[in-house]
């Protein structure tokens, strides 16, 4: 043991690190340009085509990945999800970061009352397991676009609080801070110019590993049938069809997971190279 | 140690108190949360008496203080859909969960320690870096996916094993590897941090100038100094598996608690949504506040800084 390291060859490295950037980059694509990339439309149905096997081809068109239930293109719906699945991640990790930073540094930096009760309000938060939280709340808002983001993001706040309040209550005792508010900079001014950009660091590395775990969160809802309603296509929902024709049609499942788990390792493992030169510091 | 005792209990009778608010105030979020408790073929008449019964006519003070008060008296109310106090619904379905949970317990601990500590020892070399891979695999990995394609491979193809349903230890191996896969990845990071702290110090060094071979070294030095993180995020890692059980338990129907959170939210029976929810929240206190002692118990240090 305890060997000296060794070090292997640049170029594998590189594909280390660039693959999972490439495969997001991928991902966004189908996100943002899906309904021209896309063979079929995803909501379109053909009872003739049910169930059918990936390569299949009807009338010159080809199911590569094969047709659901209700004969719709398995591809299509795949690349179509992707929309569903980036967009509600990236909203709720916006939403939740913002307001998880802004209470995490205001309790960091005003100290007192606030800080107890900010910070107990944040335990609190944690200690409900976050998808039994978001479970609850999504069953009495009802499902939705709209509602997933925002019960994602009231699940996932206080992450970004406790990191955000660690972070401050370092920096805020450092000479340039003190000076600052010497020179009478108001409190608003010392979070947003002084202090925030010496925590986003830590801060970006809680977001992309959030950002994977809200898309499984997504899929998750989704899969229960608390998330993004039918028809829209959400991989979620399709895994959750998936299951039921296990036995008969293995692609419906497999592939929009095989989506979702790329997407999130990606995600993952950007965050995990983030976290590696920026420095621990995330909770 | 008696003020380090009420301090974290108080700490956590709190967290249990606004825990209680917090399920109290989400459900009233819409205004009025009769639709939710009643199923969709409910009559008007039924939602009047319903609304009388749960006092919905009353300032939402008095209601807010009303359920404070059931439950400190434990009294979680009665399911209208199962005709059942929800207290015996979910006594019943305890001890599947926690199989479910135990089995899970032993794949993460069984395979991600090993991990872990192999991790450490190659730090920096190749080999880590594809551990940290399979790991990092382990823990993207959608639950409800994984689930499917064991079903796919072992139950469908293969068909060594059931594909849904209890009974039986063979029933067990696929959901404990489906939930214990996010643990795994935990546990394997946790160690390997662990690890690699306590490799840096100097007792090690003096292990190692003395001439301690590598196994006795992991076995009598590292992993025993190493513990005291693990044992902590084992708290954690109860209440993550009671959430994914929610999952796991639906891909498998397996008939716990996860699978009796979705049938009630699918019949609208959401006093059972509830208790499920808060008893989540109560496991993953007390867990906690329990590791606070246990930690205080084998490190006194702890005890001094509160």
């Amino acid at each position: 043991m305890l060997k000296k390291a060794k070090n292997y060859k640049p170029w594998l490295s590189a594909a280390f690190y660039w693959w999972p950037i490439s495969l997001l980059t991928l991902l966004l694509f189908f996100a943002i340009f899906g309904s021209w990339i896309a063979p079929f439309d995803p909501d379109r149905q053909n009872l003739l085509a049910r169930l059918k096997d990936p390569g299949f081809e009807a009338r010159g068109a080809v199911y590569w990945l094969g047709s659901d239930e209700l004969g719709r293109d398995v591809l299509s719906r795949v690349i179509h999800g992707a929309k569903v699945s980036i967009s509600v991640a990236f909203l709720s990790v916006i939403l939740s970061g913002s307001v998880g930073v802004a209470v995490g540094m205001a309790a960091g930096y005003l100290r007192g009352w606030s800080e107890t009760i900010l910070m107990r309000l944040v335990d609190i938060f944690l200690s409900i397991p976050a998808i039994l939280l978001a479970i609850i709340t999504v069953a009495v808002l009802g499902p939705g676009f709209i509602n997933v983001i925002l019960v994602l993001s009231l699940t996932r706040w206080p992450r970004y609080a406790r990191v955000a309040y660690g972070q401050t209550l370092t920096i805020a005792n450092r000479p340039y801070v003190t000076l600052a508010h010497a020179m009478g900079a108001s409190a608003p001014r010392i979070l947003v110019m002084h202090i925030l950009p010496n925590i986003v660091g830590p801060l970006l590395v809680v977001a992309t590993l959030e950002f994977g775990l809200m898309v499984l969160f997504e899929a998750g809802l989704s899969f229960l049938g608390l998330g993004v309603q039918p028809p829209t296509a959400s991989w979620g929902s399709m895994l959750s069809t998936g299951r039921n024709y296990v036995g008969s049609a293995w692609w419906i499942a497999t592939f929009p997971g095989l989506a979702l788990f790329l997407l999130v390792l990606s995600a993952n493992l950007i965050g995990d190279r983030l976290s590696d030169r920026i420095g621990k510091g995330h909770g | 140690m008696l003020r380090f005792l009420l301090q974290r209990g108080g700490q956590a009778l709190i967290a249990v108190f606004g825990v209680v608010t917090l399920v109290f105030f989400i459900q009233r979020i819409t205004g009025d949360p009769t639709a939710l408790l009643l199923p969709e073929t409910a009559t008007q008449a039924d939602i009047e008496a319903m609304r009388a019964t749960l006092g919905l006519d009353r300032p939402l003070l008095a209601q807010y203080i009303n359920f404070l008060g059931d439950m400190a008296r434990f009294d979680l109310g009665r399911s209208f859909v199962q005709n059942a106090s929800v207290e015996e619904i979910i006594v019943s379905r305890i001890p599947e969960t926690l199989q479910l949970a135990a089995g899970a317990l032993v794949v993460a601990l069984l395979i991600g320690l090993p991990l872990g500590l192999l991790m450490a020892l190659t730090k920096g070399r190749f080999i880590s870096r594809w551990i940290m891979g399979i790991v990092l695999a382990c823990q993207s990995m959608p639950t409800f996916w994984s689930g499917i394609m064991m079903i796919l491979v072992f139950g469908v193809w293969l068909r060594w094993l059931p594909s849904s349903g209890t009974g039986t230890l063979s029933h067990l191996i696929m959901p404990s590897i489906a939930l214990g896969l996010l643990s795994l990845a935990t546990y394997a990071r946790i160690t390997r941090s662990a690890v690699v702290d306590e490799m840096g110090k100097d007792y090690v060094r003096s292990a190692l100038a003395r001439g301690v071979g590598t196994k006795r070294l992991v076995t009598k030095h590292l992993m025993r100094n190493s513990l005291i993180p693990i044992i902590s995020i084992t708290a954690l890692e109860l209440s993550q598996l009671l959430a994914g059980a929610v999952i796991v338990e639906t891909v498998f129907a397996w008939p716990g608690l996860g699978l009796l959170t979705v049938q009630s939210i699918a019949a609208r029976d959401f006093v059972v949504v509830q208790a499920v929810v808060l008893l989540g929240a109560f496991v993953t206190i007390f867990a906690n506040l329990a590791a606070d002692i246990l930690y205080s118990i084998v490190d006194p240090r702890v005890r001094l800084s509160v």
